[in-house]
């Protein structure tokens, strides 16, 4: 067992993070923000050049061929750097939607009865199993109702009528877009746990850094308690793909995006409450996506039903540790 | 990242599996937790038939007598020993998991010699006199003081929170050799036979009502001078090597056995009704997250420490942390599984194991210490006054 980064895919996690550092600095970031989250075509082209959505089309079909734990890896960088848009579903239509894989086209998805992101700028919407693009594509955009979003990063619309569960989605899709959406949350909540400690060594009051009171250095411990065994989680799902071990990663890297967030927020005292500091996008963010993708009550369910020594087995795929209940399992 | 065991390593799984099938039959019932002469009997059992079979030890370097395993293979020890029901490491603890360790990597050839094959043997029976009581979090604040006389120490104090003191053979005694030096110097660590004239062990009980640790009292104890691991003074360097492996891998069993309480959590609630409750059937999936993730944190720990080579670091703090408050919330669940009446009944199962949960946010670092290493050797945070 080895359950440790390779180096191929340290370099390509180091890669990303030079990749984003160079496209999208904190400049561009806050130009986003001006722009109310609308996208920057040429970027999203740039992400499709650099791999970022073919990643696990096979070669054979043009695409990069490696696997969730790579794709995880990149999602957790987007994450960190607050990217906005809609990764996971371009990522997730990649090869199955045309121009998405290189990101020529934008893709978006509805997920239940949430509002739909970028929705006006979309080239194609997962309804489902469906594929909307071209007329019914164009009615769908007509019938839907613009949402002032509390993410200035993330543009909402409320779409009439055409709502889709989970279930809906064919295959493992939904599980990998709930674990690539934890990745995003893993990223953010290891940002914001940096940025908190690097204010409280920064910051002086009462003539001496905060973060060498206790009250704060303990909030800046329980950031990284959360995110750590949170990305244990994320990792190990994505090298397993178990939907239960899915779940117990979205449930824990919510958790520590959301509560992250808001304790870089505490710790950045009055700045922290400002459209100035970055650290309110973070929190936008991560609420957004804790409710989307397997949020926190069905994957509690989830993650219940997969208890007990004489639980009904899930028909569905990789289900249920594949057959190793015992604690432990899934080697 | 790979989470797959390798042939090797499954091949030791077997056949430690086999082994544990057939030799787990042969032991006897286990004692009341309050009989510490039989617990310590049935422990010691327990180990000798690891040392027949080869198997104490196991983490211990091959130059200390034991087999050098990997981390992974001790990880499998862990889990595999724990889901056979095998006996807990019980009064062996400090012997195996702290004393030894730290005279195998502090001790002279001497002392290894004399010290560490007992141990291995189920012969010697270890405790721990660290803790005090005005020293227990701030620890280096201890007071016990060793007055060198020719070639002995001698020692007056007393410690508290030494578990199974009265049924040790040795102690591992961390004592004051220079009363003027800053409190992190001038400490040394002492090996103190528990059958030495000066000493008076009182059991305590527990808020369980359990007698699982006792107070110490040393008045004018003389221990000789090479009893001392490490040099004079120089006490809580060799103490931070134990402390080390005590937060490395002491609670990987019990992340296992969480595990299957927990299994067996959702398996009475569906039997009596309790898992209609929406609120209560969430709780016990969010657990089951918990546990998971920490099994997988440990997994990662583990993949680290065989990189590195090195002692378990600081990153046993965020586990400890974690772990500490997941056991209480898991045997809080329990409680509102079991329902108002039998969540008081301390015939039934879990309702020792959640008031002994309390102690574990305080015991081997309190939670609020853990956070201090977490925040000050992890984070970089600086150092408060």
């Amino acid at each position: 067992m080895d359950f440790q980064l390779s180096d191929d895919q340290r370099a390509l996690r180091s890669g990303m993070r030079d990749l984003l550092d160079a496209v999208f600095d904190r400049d561009r970031l806050r130009a986003a923000v001006e722009r109310g989250g609308t996208l920057d075509r040429a970027l999203w082209r740039g992400l499709g050049a650099a791999g970022f959505f073919a990643l696990r089309v096979p070669e054979e079909a043009g695409g990069v061929g490696l696997g969730l734990p790579e794709a995880v890896l990149l999602f957790e960088e987007a994450g960190r750097a607050l990217l906005p848009g809609p990764l996971v579903a371009t990522h997730l239509a990649a090869g199955l939607v045309k121009g998405a894989a290189e990101g020529e086209a934008v893709v978006t998805a509805v997920d239940g009865d949430l509002p739909v992101a970028h929705l006006a700028e979309a080239d194609a919407v997962l309804v489902g199993a469906d594929v909307l693009v071209g007329e019914p594509l164009r009615a769908f955009v007509a019938a839907a109702r613009p949402v002032r979003s509390m993410d200035p990063l993330t543009p909402l619309h409320r779409v009439a009528g055409r709502t889709a569960e989970i279930e809906a989605y064919p295959g493992a899709v939904p599980y990998e877009g709930a674990l690539l959406t934890a990745a995003e949350q893993l990223g953010s909540a290891t940002r914001t746990t940096d940025m908190a400690v690097q204010h409280a060594g920064d910051r002086q009051q009462f003539g001496s850094p905060i973060g060498s009171f206790q009250a704060v250095k303990h909030l800046c411990a329980d950031m990284l308690a959360r995110t750590e065994p949170a990305r244990a989680a994320v990792y190990a799902a994505a090298v397993t793909g178990d939907p239960v071990e899915i779940a117990a990663a979205k449930l824990l890297a919510d958790e520590a995006a959301v509560r992250n967030a808001r304790d870089c927020l505490q710790i950045h005292g009055g700045m922290g409450f400002t459209w100035e500091a970055d650290v309110h996008l973070h929190l936008k963010r991560a609420w957004l996506r804790a409710a989307a993708r397997l949020g926190g009550a069905a994957a509690e369910e989830l993650l219940a039903a997969g208890l007990g020594t004489a639980r009904p087995r899930s028909g569905s795929s990789a289900a249920s540790g594949g057959g190793t209940p015992e604690a432990g399992g899934g080697g | 990242m790979d989470l797959a065991y390798t042939e090797a390593e499954e091949e030791f799984r077997r056949r430690l599996r086999e082994w544990l099938a057939g030799a787990l039959p042969g032991l006897p019932p286990k004692p009341s937790p309050d009989d510490w002469p039989a617990r310590r009997a049935y422990d010691t059992t327990w180990q000798r038939m690891l040392y027949d079979a080869g198997y104490a030890g196991l983490h211990w370097p091959a130059d200390a007598g034991g087999r050098g395993a990997t981390p992974t293979q001790h990880l499998i020890y862990l889990e595999e020993t724990e889901k056979a029901g095998a006996p807990y490491v019980g009064a062996n603890f400090v012997g195996l998991l702290h004393a030894g360790p730290t005279i195998a990597a502090e001790g002279t050839a001497e002392q290894r010699a004399r010290w560490l094959p007992p141990v291995l043997r189920g012969e010697a029976v270890w405790c721990q006199g660290f803790s005090e009581p005005d020293a227990g979090s701030d620890l280096a604040a201890l007071r016990t003081r060793a007055v060198r006389d020719g070639d002995s120490y001698v020692i007056s104090g007393a410690k508290t929170w030494t578990s199974h003191a009265e049924v040790a053979d040795w102690c591992e005694l961390l004592v004051r050799t220079d009363p003027d030096a800053p409190k992190h110097r001038g400490i040394s660590w002492l090996a103190m036979p528990m059958d030495a004239p000066g000493i008076t062990v009182r059991p305590l009980r527990t808020l369980a009502g359990s007698r699982e640790f006792a107070e110490m009292f040393l008045d004018e104890v003389r221990v000789p001078v090479r009893n001392r691991v490490g040099a004079e003074n120089d006490g809580w360097r060799v103490t931070m090597v134990t402390l080390s492996f005590e937060r490395g891998t002491a609670f990987v069993g019990e992340v296992v056995a969480c595990r299957r309480t927990l299994d067996a959590l959702a398996d009475e609630a569906r039997r009596n009704g309790r898992w209609d409750d929406v609120v209560l059937r969430r709780r016990l999936g969010r657990l089951n997250a918990e546990f998971r993730a920490l099994w997988r944190l440990t997994q990662w720990n583990v993949a680290e420490s065989e990189r590195t080579g090195g002692v378990p670091g600081t990153g046993g703090s965020v586990f400890k942390l974690r772990y500490s408050g997941a056991r209480q919330e898991l045997y809080g669940a329990a409680a509102e599984v079991l329902g108002g009446g039998d969540a008081f009944d301390l015939d039934r199962e879990w309702v020792l194991d959640r008031l002994s949960s309390l102690s574990y946010t305080i015991a081997a670092g309190t939670s609020q210490i853990q956070r201090n290493i977490v925040a000050e050797r992890i984070l970089g945070l600086p150092k408060g006054r």
